[in-house]
């Protein structure tokens, strides 16, 4: 979908932000570009709708030479969000998410009644279409931002660290919502970060870029977590990148036994049988539990398995209720095979389902 | 001094007549002025280096003495009202250059920036998004331009023109207080009003920010 041919960028100044790059992006994922400022991971994003253009080299979008279109209808047919949002202060949010359509000439009715569509899409009330973008939360802004580039229904979606500047809370809940909304649009999406987290989550792909604008590894997230190409690569990934890797598996796998009976520490379970809390029967203190289901990940498994008091992880079906428990040791012999399998294929042998895996997940405090 | 309110009554309708005209020169000036400084403001914003220039180029003009500047404008256009527009419009360019340039600069470069990348073309960016946010900088810039252009339509008087001003030299020549006073009370007059009006504009102009004053 998206072809970079010995790609070359120097800017005036004569620093090189795009060395020799060559990628190439299929249809319908998400490509994250990772690396540390300064490494040529906009400009590679920036290249795509000509905000910048290469010194040498090709870049295709569909086949078609970027630089063979006009800029200006070009980047109408791409997507495009940015950090803050960039959205237009002197505009109603309606008329923000309306600027392409109106672009192209859809007239002012249809733009705007498509805009109120996305509105809805991205989770916004049809009122908040008619407030002005600074009477809106920078979490709200960042989805107007969302709304504003799938206006026009493009393929392509280019963001450019579009949560980097909202609270880590939010940030997490507009992950969640984009990815949501990617399985819905299944559109083909470039997305830049610095923060690996972030890029585990959201990538099909993940790109590394080392500074002096070089590609240095692009792989789905469990085969770069699991075979970093270099130390540059193993040291961006950072000293828990086993535990990253345990975030893409889930715990379907784990074998799991009844509740204790007797012992202790019981599982205290209201009517319908889902559990609330672990009951110390010497001490009559109850500690709080977060209970997982199949889908959630190894490594919040793991967390659990720490933070219970027993070693022992509640395990639930879809509606909550208990369907067991899991010990410690199995889930830690469970992650050890994942881990290890995971270097011999590059492949996580599960991926997460539901949202908030990983260390996403919200500790409950055993000491409380 | 004292007023006498019945020379007052018995000239309204050459009051009336000088007024309209006064504010006539005064607002044309601020026309040709925004005519003139719109695209040099831009020009001077796009091209950095003719930004000094051209804002110097207006700080000089602005430093001739005005009595000067309808001398200077006698040869070429005469006793006309074209010198006494033409004098003010130079000191209003001063001004409204220097806050449309500012105006232009303070739009966010994020917006400027969320413009093209969405695909709008420069012109249009211009139109739609820049000078709609360099309004409120603009606009200050109007407000000053349009009382000094009040205040300075007086000078003329020196070339047979002035609106209110003639009431000045009437008052003095005949050693009367009263069109003096009268003459000041109208300019201060037509001054406030010119600002209120103005004001109101810009609120209607900018619902954007009229929302975020009451946020």
């Amino acid at each position: 979908m998206i072809q970079f041919d010995t790609v070359h960028k120097r800017f005036p100044n004569g620093t090189t932000a795009v060395d020799d790059l060559s990628l190439d992006l299929p249809e319908g994922g998400v490509t994250v570009l990772v690396g540390s400022s300064g490494c040529g991971k906009t400009t590679t994003l920036r290249m795509i709708n000509r905000m910048v253009d290469p010194t040498s080299g090709t870049i295709r979008v569909g086949g078609r030479d970027v630089l063979d279109q006009d800029a200006a209808e070009l980047r109408r047919s791409i997507g495009y969000v940015i950090q803050q949002s960039g959205l237009f202060p002197h505009r109603t949010v309606l008329d923000n998410v309306a600027t392409v359509p109106l672009l192209l000439g859809w007239g002012r009715r249809k733009a705007r009644a498509r805009a109120a569509e996305l509105l809805d899409t991205v989770g916004l009330s049809p009122d908040a279409g008619k407030r002005y973008p600074h009477q809106l939360s920078g979490g709200q802004q960042q989805r107007v931002g969302v709304a504003r580039a799938l206006a026009a229904d493009p393929p392509v979606l280019l963001m450019d660290e579009p949560f980097g500047a909202v609270d880590p809370v939010v940030r997490t809940q507009l992950q969640d919502e984009l990815l949501r909304l990617q399985e819905e649009l299944g559109k083909t999406i470039v997305f830049v970060t610095h923060d690996i987290d972030e890029a585990v989550r959201l990538g099909d792909r993940i790109a590394v870029f080392r500074t002096g604008g070089r590609l240095v590894q692009c792989a789905p997230p469990a085969e770069l977590l699991a075979r970093p190409v270099d130390d540059f690569v193993a040291d961006f990934l950072g000293a828990e990148r086993g535990l990253k890797l345990l975030s893409l598996t889930t715990l379907a796998g784990v074998p799991q036994g009844p509740a204790p009976d007797g012992g202790r520490w019981t599982l205290a379970l209201d009517s319908a049988r889902k559990p609330l809390a672990w009951h110390d029967t010497e001490t009559n203190v109850r500690t709080p539990l977060r209970a997982l289901r199949d889908g959630d990940s190894l490594l919040a498994a793991l967390n659990e398995s720490i933070a219970a008091p027993g070693g022992l992880v509640a395990r639930v079906d879809s509606t909550g209720v208990l369907t067991g428990v899991s010990s410690r040791d199995d889930i830690h012999t469970h992650a050890g095979a994942a881990h290890a399998q995971a270097a011999l294929t590059g492949n996580a042998p599960s991926a997460p389902t539901g949202p908030g895996p990983g260390e996403g997940a919200p500790a409950k405090d055993a000491a409380a | 001094m004292s007023v006498d309110w019945s020379w007052i009554a018995d000239h309204t309708d050459d009051l009336t007549t000088l007024t309209v005209n006064h504010l006539q020169a005064a607002l044309s000036a601020v026309f040709f002025g925004l005519l003139i400084s719109l695209p040099l403001a831009v020009l001077a914003h796009r091209v950095r280096p003719l930004r000094g220039l051209l804002l110097g180029l207006s700080n000089i003009l602005f430093t001739i003495p005005s009595i000067a500047v309808f001398v200077l404008l006698l040869p070429v256009s005469g006793l006309t009202r074209t010198t006494t527009v033409t004098g003010l419009t130079i000191y209003t360019l001063v001004v409204l250059l220097r806050n449309t340039v500012e105006g232009l600069d303070s739009v966010p470069q994020k917006t400027k920036e969320a413009a093209k990348a969405m695909g709008t073309k420069p012109l249009r960016a211009l139109l739609t998004v820049e000078l709609p946010l360099a309004l409120p900088v603009i606009m200050a810039g109007v407000r000053i331009a349009t009382v000094m252009s009040i205040s300075l339509v007086s000078v003329a008087t020196y070339i047979g023109d002035g609106g209110l001003g003639q009431l000045f030299t009437d008052g003095f020549q005949r050693d009367f207080p009263t069109p003096v006073i009268a003459g000041v009370v109208l300019t201060l007059l037509l001054a406030l009003v010119a600002d209120a009006l103005l004001v109101a504009v810009q609120y209607v102009l900018t619902p954007w920010n009229r929302r975020r004053r009451e946020a």
